[in-house]
Formats: structure tokens, C-alpha cells, sequence
């Protein structure tokens, strides 16, 4: 399988205060690739960067340092022409569907404009059916929701929209940034097999960003575990998943509640220091809260490889 | 062009319901009112009286009687025609000098807020020199300058240098729209910046936008006033500020001539507030924090 996107030693960091205050680096120095045709996780607590690096591979938010290639040209050095090439492969779909649509148009707006920009010589009958056609296919009635305002539409029917909106364009990378976090339960189900069946049917790589694992567990093909902005761990489903070594992936997994079995405490985890702290540390930044931590940890453990996918950055596995 | 003609009607329908919305507030109703009787007054006004504002009439200080409804002055001015006419020109530069400086502040602000970067530090830099610029030393060496003076350089003069507030505000507003994701989704669709700035940004601040303009309407009458007042206004013409600044000079007050002294002053109070009432009434309207219902 090719790749789509690669990340190169992808940096950000926001300042924090105008004088004398402190930099945050959300991001640092990520390393990873989307290839095509996969759904690609990113999983992480809020704070995490995942949402920055997502607004960074749709060329939202300029990184500090590194790059986001995507088809080996660094994004933010494209030309004018080579934007539109670019939003025509490469779509989002965002986390509030309420945020999402302009208080002030009708939802027709969004899905009119894809043809306005991406496809202008298309007819205006055949523009009517694929809208139709996009519409039925995100499970959505088209009578119901054309000619309506945002706020007449529900959460769940604004969110189909706007993934009936990348359908339309037909991209080859969807970065999807949350897209279930305010759903309801019922409906996530629905909109995570959409993306399924878009990647099954169509080959469409998905960056699927978010922070509930069993959802991650769900549809991933492999998953990028983030902490505080750093890789923690990056590998298969199954590897991440069922052989956790990282342990603040094991922390993560062992917090899912589940509806069959109580809850037990087994490992011992300290509360999270201040953020100032976290970010000006030279070393692993869950030194602080880890059982395991040693002498060593002062120092930035490196990503390391342990089986043919699975990396892991922690000194219980770095080869020295 | 079905798209164009269906979108007029909706922004038309959106605006009718926005009128429909202002007008239900009690304070717009009553500002709008006062407003409109002076317009009514600017326009009609001149057809009412047989005398220019500058033309003697014969009669010299006198009181208000059928013939001078608000008498004359001691150049034997009637006052009313004075008025009228004066109150067209202080309509004009408060329409001319308002507008200009709403536009300049609105596209310097969005552009700014929508830009940010270098774009927006040097656009900041030339709108916070003006800010910290005595206007009114910078109004009066402008005018002082100028050998000839009418209303339309006056309101140039002012709305030159009242932007720079409005810019502020619109640069603000701009800044917390446009990490909106509505925003993010017109630039994942390629739209140009300067689509994304009318299309997406502007609606949401329609009904702010008029607000500025109505401040900067109400701030235009009152700076030419000022001007007018010290002397550096229309060197041709007549307007309410002249008007003052004359019954100030030839001691009306001191002579008892109530009549030139206290009308173009009482018109220009009334205007103002007229202009202050309808604002907050929008601001209650506008704001869903302060409306009422």
C-alpha cells in the first residue's frame, strides 16, 4: 500500500501570554504515514495535539517545524492551482455539526458549493441527483433536510451532511476530526460504518481522530497513541490493542469501563502535574505519573521498533 | 443565475425579518421616529420658507412670529430657513463622513482579522497611529489647510480619521469568527479569502456592521459641529454648527435672542439622542444576552 500523507518531525507550538509567558509545544516532532485505503486512528486525552495535528493536515494551522507531505509535496508550499487539487483529495469533517454550518445559510449551501468550486461544468439536474444521491447514502432523507437552516436540523443529520458534503468531493483522505464525540450513542455506530464502507468500497484513507479507544478498536486499521503532544505508541490494532506496552497505553485501555465487568483498580497512577511542568520537561513527559519510572526517564525516550508495525517510545523497551 | 435570484430573495427575506425584529423594540420605534421627522423636516424643510438661509429679509433680531416662525437674527436671517437648511447639511456629512468611516473601518478590520500575520501588524500599526493622533488637532491643521471648505471635504476630513475604532471592533469580531469551523469548512472548499470574508464572516456581523454605522452616523454630525463651531466648517453655506458658532459670536444669549441660540443647539441634542436611543434598542434586539423576551 502507498502512502498518502507522511508527517515530518511535525512540530507546533503555541505562545502562550505576550510577555513573559510560556510556550506550549502541542506537537513535537511527530513522525507517521497514512496509506491508502486504511483507517488510521489517532487517540489521545484532550490536550493531547490530536485536533492540531488534525487542523495541520488540512492546512488549517501552519506547523512550527517539520511538515505534513501529502503525496511527497509539503502542503503549505503548494501553489494556488495546486489548493484546489489538494481540498479536492483531502476533506474534513469536523467535531461540532452545529459549528460546522453558517448560522446565516441554508445547509444547500455547503453541497452547492462543491460543485460551484470542484466540478463547475456539471449540469444543473445532474448536480440535483448526486446530492440526492450523497444524501441517501449518509442515511438522510433529502426532502427532509434541503432548504433548512442549521438550527432546524439535529446534530446527527448536520453531521451526515457534512459527510455527504465529502462525499461529493470524493476524496482520496478524509481527516476526520472527532466526528462522533457529540452524537448520540445510537447514531455513532452509523456514522463510524459510513467511513467503514467508504474505505472498503472506495479506498478512502481515513485519519480518524479521537479519544474514546473502544470506537478507535472498532473501525481502525492501526492506531497512533498520543501523550502530551509525543507519540507514545503507533502500531496495528491488534498490536496496540491486545499487546499494550506503553503504559500509559495500558492506563488508557484499563480506564475503558465496561458494561460486563466491575471495575478494579490494579495499577497505581499519580494525578497530572501542572501543564507549565509537563511541557518544559526534557525527558518522557509521563514520566511524572508513571509506576515504572526510572533515572533513565529524565531523558526523551526514543520512538523504537519492537515487532514488524509496533513502536513504542518508552525506556522499559528502547534497545541501548 | 436560478442560484442568484433564489439568494437575493433570501437574503431579502432576511432582511425583512431583521427589520421586522428591530421594529419591535419600543426604543428603535421611538429613535426611528425622531429621525425620520428630521429628515422629513432636511427634505421639505426649504420648500416651507420663501428665504434662503443667507438672505436678508428686512426685519433684524426679531422674535418668532407668523412670518419668521423662529424669527430672525442680527443679520436679519430668518432662523427657520437657517435651520432647515443647516440641518440638510449636517445630514449629509453625518451620511457621507459615517459611511465612509463604517466602510474604511469594515474592510480595514476584516481584512485584518481574516489575514492576521504581517498583514494585520501593519494595517494595526497605521490604525493604532491614528488612534493615539488628536483627531481634533489633526481635523483642525487638515481644515486649516484647505482654502475652500464644503460639506463634502468636511465629511471626507471626518471620515478619514473615524475609522479607526470601527476597524478595531470589526478586526475582533473577524478574529473570533474565522477559527469558527464554518469558516475551516469554506477553506477545505477553496474558496477565496475574500468570498470566505463576504460570504461567511459578513452576514454574522450584519447587524453589528449597521450598528457602527449609526455611532458613526451620529459621531459624523457631532465632529462637524465641533468643527463648524471653531470655525474651520464650510466656508459657503450654512449648517447647525455655524449656526452656533454665530449666535455664540454675536452674544445671542446675552441679548436675549433665545431663538438663535437655543434651535440648531436643541436640534442636534435631539438627533444624537435620537440616533444613542436607537442603538441600544438595537443592541437589546441584536443581543440575545439583553433581549427582553
Amino acid at each position: 500500500m502507498s502512502v498518502l500523507v507522511r508527517a515530518v518531525d511535525l512540530t507546533k507550538e503555541f505562545r502562550v501570554g505576550m510577555i513573559g509567558g510560556f510556550r506550549i509545544i502541542a506537537v513535537d516532532e511527530v513522525n507517521f504515514e497514512v496509506r491508502e485505503g486504511e483507517i488510521f486512528s489517532i487517540v489521545g486525552e484532550s490536550g493531547s495535539g490530536k485536533t492540531t495535528i488534525a487542523r495541520m493536515m488540512l492546512r488549517l494551522l501552519r506547523p512550527t517545524r517539520g511538515a505534513i507531505l501529502y503525496r511527497g509535496k509539503d502542503v503549505w508550499k503548494l501553489k494556488r492551482r495546486e489548493i484546489k487539487w489538494f481540498y479536492r483529495e483531502v476533506q474534513g469533517i469536523f467535531q461540532d455539526p452545529y459549528a460546522t454550518f453558517n448560522p446565516v445559510h441554508k445547509v444547500d449551501r455547503v453541497l452547492n458549493l462543491v460543485f460551484q468550486v470542484f466540478y463547475p461544468h456539471t449540469s444543473e439536474r445532474e448536480r440535483r441527483e448526486r446530492i440526492e444521491e450523497a444524501l441517501k447514502s449518509v442515511g438522510l432523507n433529502p426532502r427532509e433536510v434541503l432548504g433548512k437552516y442549521p438550527h432546524q436540523l439535529s446534530g446527527g443529520q448536520l453531521q451526515r451532511i457534512a459527510i455527504a458534503r465529502a462525499l461529493l468531493i470524493k476524496p482520496k483522505l478524509l481527516v476526520a476530526d472527532e466526528p462522533v464525540s457529540m452524537l448520540d450513542a445510537s447514531t455513532r455506530i452509523d456514522v463510524l460504518n459510513i467511513l467503514a464502507e467508504l474505505r472498503d468500497r472506495e479506498g478512502v484513507s481515513t485519519v480518524l481522530i479521537g479519544h474514546d479507544l473502544s470506537l478507535a478498536y472498532y473501525i481502525s486499521d492501526r492506531v497512533l497513541v498520543l501523550y502530551r503532544g509525543s507519540i507514545v505508541e503507533m502500531g496495528s490494532v491488534e498490536d496496540v490493542f491486545e499487546k499494550p506496552l506503553h503504559p500509559y497505553t495500558e492506563m488508557l485501555l484499563e480506564s475503558i469501563p465496561r458494561v460486563d465487568k466491575k471495575w478494579e483498580k490494579r495499577m497505581e497512577f499519580k494525578a497530572e502535574a501542572e501543564e507549565r511542568e509537563v511541557y518544559a520537561l526534557s525527558g518522557c513527559r509521563f514520566a511524572p505519573r508513571c509506576p515504572y519510572a526510572s533515572s533513565k526517564c529524565a531523558e526523551r525516550p526514543p520512538l523504537t521498533r519492537v515487532d514488524k508495525e509496533h513502536y513504542v517510545a518508552c525506556w522499559l523497551y528502547a534497545k541501548r | 443565475m436560478r442560484i442568484d435570484v433564489e439568494k437575493l430573495h433570501g437574503t431579502l427575506q432576511a432582511f425583512r425579518e431583521g427589520i421586522a425584529l428591530a421594529l419591535s423594540n419600543w426604543k428603535v420605534r421611538i429613535g426611528l421616529g425622531i429621525i425620520a421627522f428630521f429628515v422629513f423636516l432636511a427634505l421639505v424643510g426649504p420648500y416651507l420658507t420663501p428665504y434662503k438661509p443667507l438672505q436678508f429679509t428686512g426685519a433684524i433680531n426679531a422674535p418668532p412670529s407668523p412670518q419668521h416662525p423662529l424669527g430672525t437674527n442680527s443679520f436679519g436671517y430668518d432662523i427657520f430657513s437657517q435651520l432647515v437648511y443647516g440641518l440638510r447639511a449636517s445630514l449629509e456629512v453625518g451620511l457621507l463622513g459615517g459611511a465612509l468611516a463604517t466602510l474604511i473601518g469594515v474592510v480595514v478590520g476584516f481584512v485584518s482579522g481574516y489575514k492576521g500575520g504581517i498583514v494585520d501588524e501593519g494595517l494595526m500599526m497605521l490604525t493604532n497611529i491614528l488612534l493615539v493622533i488628536p483627531t481634533l488637532a489633526l481635523l483642525i491643521i487638515i481644515a486649516a489647510y484647505l482654502p475652500y471648505r464644503g460639506v463634502l471635504i468636511e465629511s471626507l476630513i471626518i471620515g478619514l480619521t473615524a475609522w479607526p475604532w470601527t476597524a478595531r471592533a470589526v478586526r475582533a469580531q473577524t478574529m473570533s469568527l474565522r477559527n469558527r469551523e464554518f469558516v475551516h469548512l469554506a477553506i477545505l472548499t477553496a474558496l477565496p479569502s475574500t468570498r470566505i470574508i463576504f460570504e461567511e464572516i459578513a452576514p454574522n456581523m450584519a447587524s453589528y456592521i449597521f450598528m457602527v454605522f449609526i455611532l458613526q452616523f451620529g459621531g459624523a454630525i457631532l465632529y462637524a459641529v465641533g468643527l463648524d463651531f471653531i470655525g474651520l466648517g464650510p466656508t459657503k453655506g450654512i449648517s447647525l454648527g455655524l449656526m452656533l458658532q454665530q449666535a455664540v459670536l454675536w452674544n445671542a444669549i446675552q441679548l436675549g435672542l433665545w431663538w438663535w441660540a437655543i434651535p440648531p443647539g436643541l436640534v442636534i441634542t435631539l438627533l444624537i439622542t435620537a440616533l444613542y436611543i436607537v442603538n441600544t434598542g438595537l443592541d437589546e434586539v441584536f443581543n440575545p444576552r439583553l433581549r427582553r423576551r
